[in-house]
């Protein structure tokens, strides 16, 4: 008990001064203007306003900085500025940009501090304002945590706006018109008497001029595409099979290559024989990398055929190997020594608990692959000193340094063209891959090479979503749920993740009981623990991340609570839930599914609710008992984003949620024997497919105070809300991810 | 071998065994259909030969007896084919890789069964994974793409 609460107030106070210190020391740093990298090589006539809006004589480029894996995220970037700058998407370029401090991140850092979303504390805000100054201090280029529009949302208006005032101005002086008697439409000033001044011809005026700094946002009433239904900019190459991903960049004279490392993880490579791998067709180079070998061939496929080919001399996992000695592991971590955080502490919880009727249980979660549909590539090549690297990333900028440093370059000759994405949930925070290509490269200079992994290279090389176990125990009185004590124990993915990227991890990790100890309910006696494991395999974000499982560890253990005390599970959350804009996501749910009504024989209902991201989500889902298994007939979900910007976008991504959510707690886990990841393809790993798949209902509420992102907070209630229809449904309470292991699935 | 491939006559030099998911994007650069398992289990590599759709990881170039038809040689953002079309109404793609393989095999699914019911469809569709899912969507459009395909 001394050590936690020694940890816990050393972390504060070093968030503290951290803060204190970073805003007082640095405030000159801070409030200068962080270098717009569109000047750097601006040619004759061309502006740049800012770092988000570039204007030539062949017409406007919109940078969106934010990844796109999916979510929709250069679409909602492109419309940010677009409505301000008044430009039709169709006719403009959209560009991620090239890596740059100037797009760190301001608010991603709050997501590892110890910050309720619903508070509004002194501490709280210091804490989200100290987000931004870490964000900007670091230029932490990063996409994730639900955070591109929260922290995009007033930026990209800004700088459309900037664009937009600066070109006025541009025409004005052009025109001799005075700026109030012009407009702008459809990515042109229009004059008095209709006359439009083209965007692209007024760019050589108007890079002559200080941009306009001082503008006023448009009010969200006046919004065209914002706010409603609007076409997502990738839509069309994405049904025409024309949009180029990472895996579809194509060079002239291009090599193709694929890697393999030990599948035991971490266990290095003690030699390999190459021999009849090297004489098979199309077969240029064997090639020795860290961890193992790459063959460079003439078609990906050739590549795949020789690596099989390779005799390679395998070193033994240095990780605890097995899944059950791992779990043994965890199991073993509900130790002071190993108390990590206890953020949630109120009441007395030791003396409620103490001779109370108390219901007791463990739950368990699996490690889980993130395996995007494209397999891990990148295209790289290295000539005369200058590296250039084609992949889908979220992280570009660690991608520019770590590459750097494997071929020796300073990082402003590395090159990192971002391209979209088939996926990630978070894989894509990596950059592994592209560092064993940076290697073949430094080996096979001048010559630009596809690298490219097989489906079972991807699968058993992840940094899986770590498995954990909870410990619950809790008590009933009068038909209410009056305590709750919660202990989970996992390895920390912020020690595991950061680590690799060259980053500390200081204090607790917040991620361990994410979606835990945050819950709005005001249950007298409730106390959330995290418990660090040792690290074992090394894991990283997962869609959701800590909240991806925790999630489920606390909505089911609340749902056995309220069945214990007699309780209607939706109506005790309502009456435990102390927070209004989660109160109203629960009662959208109930309305949409009718709760309460009679499903008839052999069906079920279960509803759970998850704050994460600041985003409030409640899903209900409903299940029939048939012999051949559960069916999942319905799911009812609403969430408050405070406001929608896209709602086609945020039906597509909470319905998403929803569909990953169940599909991995259906029937995927990740099991390790020797080190080796026992799933190595989608038979194995299958998620859901389109026959199980659900009605799923979806509403956006607006209540919230703040914006949010809405890619990841849909997924934590998928998991215990199906748990808990299937306990109405069966009477049988499954403790345990996934389901599978112990009911069938239609 | 010779392929005929959107149309296009192809003299190719591969192994007989070569699958033609990497015929066609490593030795033709048709980069549409795509890499997801190369085991037929998620069914990204989806293309038709003579309209009916198979799995290109999985058949070998030696086997290919018949015209070969690509998303790019379905349709065009010019000019989309009707299921094509159906997927952007209801913007069905997120991160849009296996999207490639879905419309191609609701193509084929619409080709031999213009009107099929919701037990058809999934059916039909199960073989092709989407991590993102999108499946509520891919239902909707191919009922306007069956739709649509009727009236013409």
């Amino acid at each position: 008990m001394g050590r936690v609460k020694t940890i816990a107030r050393r972390s504060f106070l070093v968030g503290s001064v951290a803060v204190l210190g970073g805003v007082a020391f640095g405030t000159y740093m801070y409030k200068r203007d962080v270098k717009n990298p569109l000047l750097a090589d601006l040619k004759p006539g061309e502006a740049a306003f800012n770092p988000y809006v570039k204007v030539d004589a062949q017409g406007v480029t919109l940078i969106t900085p934010r990844a796109d894996v999916g979510q929709g995220a250069y679409s909602v970037q492109a419309h940010l500025l677009a409505e301000e700058l008044d430009v039709d998407l169709a006719e403009v370029r959209i560009d991620p940009g090239m890596p740059s401090a100037a797009y760190y991140n301001g608010v991603l850092a709050a997501e590892g501090m110890p910050i309720a979303a619903t508070s509004d504390s002194m501490m709280a805000r210091t804490g989200r304002g100290a987000a931004d100054v870490v964000g900007k201090f670091l230029g932490l280029q990063l996409t994730g945590g639900s955070s591109t529009v929260p922290d995009m949302y007033d930026r990209l208006r800004h700088a459309g706006a900037v664009a937009r005032e600066t070109l006025l101005a541009a025409a004005a002086r052009q025109t001799g018109l005075d700026r109030d008697q012009l407009s702008t439409e459809n990515g042109a000033v229009v004059l008095p008497d209709g006359m439009r001044l083209s965007y692209a011809d007024l760019a050589a005026t108007a890079a002559e001029i200080e941009p306009v700094q001082d503008v006023t946002l448009r009010d969200p009433s006046t919004w065209r595409a914002l706010g409603r239904d609007h076409q997502r900019t990738d839509i069309v190459a994405k049904s025409t099979g024309t949009q180029e991903f990472g895996i579809d960049m194509v060079m002239e004279g291009m090599v193709y290559a694929t890697t393999r490392t030990n599948p035991a993880l971490g266990g290095g490579i003690q030699g390999y024989d190459a021999t009849d791998a090297e004489v098979m067709r199309g077969v240029q180079a064997i090639i020795p990398i860290t961890g193992g070998f790459a063959v460079v061939a003439d078609n990906t496929w050739r590549a795949f055929q020789a690596a099989n080919a390779v005799q390679a001399d395998w070193g033994p996992s240095p990780y605890i190997g097995d899944t059950a000695a791992q779990f043994a592991d965890v199991a073993a971590s509900f130790v002071e020594d190993r108390q990590d955080s206890r953020f949630k502490d109120e009441g007395d919880v030791d003396a409620a608990l103490d001779g109370a009727d108390v219901l007791a249980a463990e739950y368990r979660i699996p490690y889980l692959a993130h395996a995007p549909l494209e397999p891990m590539s990148v295209v790289v090549n290295l000539t005369d000193g200058r590296l250039d690297i084609w992949t889908g990333t979220q992280i570009p900028r660690f991608v520019q340094d770590g590459a750097a440093a494997v071929a020796g370059l300073e990082a402003q000759n590395v090159f990192v063209h971002v391209l979209m994405s088939g996926g990630s949930f978070g894989r894509r925070l990596d950059d592994d891959y592209v560092r064993q290509a940076v290697e073949i490269a430094v080996q096979m200079p001048d010559t630009p090479i596809k690298m490219v992994w097989s489906r079972e290279e991807d699968m058993t090389h992840d940094f899986p979503r770590p498995l954990a176990i909870s410990r619950a125990r809790g008590a009933v009185s009068d038909g209410q749920v009056v305590a709750y004590d919660l202990g989970i124990a996992a390895p920390s993915v912020a020690a595991s993740s950061l680590g690799r990227l060259g980053q500390p991890s200081i204090g607790p990790d917040v991620a361990i009981v994410a979606g835990a100890w945050d819950q709005p309910y005001a249950i007298p006696d409730y106390r959330v623990t995290g418990y660090r494991v040792p690290p074992m395999v090394p894991v990283s974000s997962w869609r959701s991340v800590g909240a991806s499982g925790n999630g489920f560890l606390h909505e089911s253990f609340l749902d056995e609570l309220c069945h214990a005390a007699g309780a209607d599970p939706m109506e005790e959350r309502l009456r435990l839930c102390w927070h209004d804009t989660s109160r109203k996501v629960l009662e959208a749910v109930a309305e949409m599914s009718d709760w309460g009504s009679d499903l008839g024989e052999g069906r079920g209902r279960g509803v759970a609710f998850t704050l994460a991201f600041g985003v409030p989500v409640a899903e209900v889902v409903e299940v029939t008992n048939t012999d051949r298994g559960i069916r999942i007939d319905k799911v009812f979900v609403a969430a408050d984003v405070g406001r929608v910007l896209d709602p086609v976008n945020l039906e597509a991504q909470l319905s998403g949620g929803v569909i990953w959510g169940l599909g991995h707690a259906m029937n995927c886990e990740l099991t390790y024997e020797g080190g080796v990841a026992q799933q190595d393809n989608y038979h194995v790993f299958e998620g859901m497919r389109l026959y199980q798949t659900p009605q799923i209902m979806v509403r956006g509420l607006e209540n919230g105070d703040k914006i949010r992102g809405i890619g990841e907070p849909g997924v934590p209630p998928a998991a215990p809300a199906l748990g808990n229809a299937i306990f109405a449904a069966t009477g049988q309470r499954i403790r345990e991810l996934p389901f599978s292991k112990h009911v069938d699935f239609v | 071998m010779r392929l005929r491939v959107n149309g296009t006559e192809h003299e190719v030099d591969v192994e007989d065994d070569m699958p033609l998911l990497w015929v066609l994007r490593d030795e033709l650069g048709i980069t549409g259909p795509k890499y997801g398992c190369g085991i037929a289990q998620c069914g990204a590599c989806t293309v038709h030969v003579d309209g009916v759709a198979v799995r290109s990881c999985q058949l070998a170039a030696a086997d290919v007896d018949g015209e070969v038809t690509t998303i790019e040689g379905l349709g065009t953002p010019q000019a989309l084919h009707a299921v094509q079309a159906a997927w952007v109404d209801h913007q069905v793609a997120q991160c849009g890789y296996c999207q490639s393989g879905q419309i191609m095999q609701a193509a084929s699914l619409l080709d031999l069964n213009p009107e099929p019911t919701d037990e058809q469809i999934d059916a039909a569709m199960s073989g092709n994974l989407c991590r993102c899912g999108t499946y509520p969507r891919i239902r909707a459009a191919i009922k306007t793409a069956a739709v649509k395909l009727q009236g013409v």
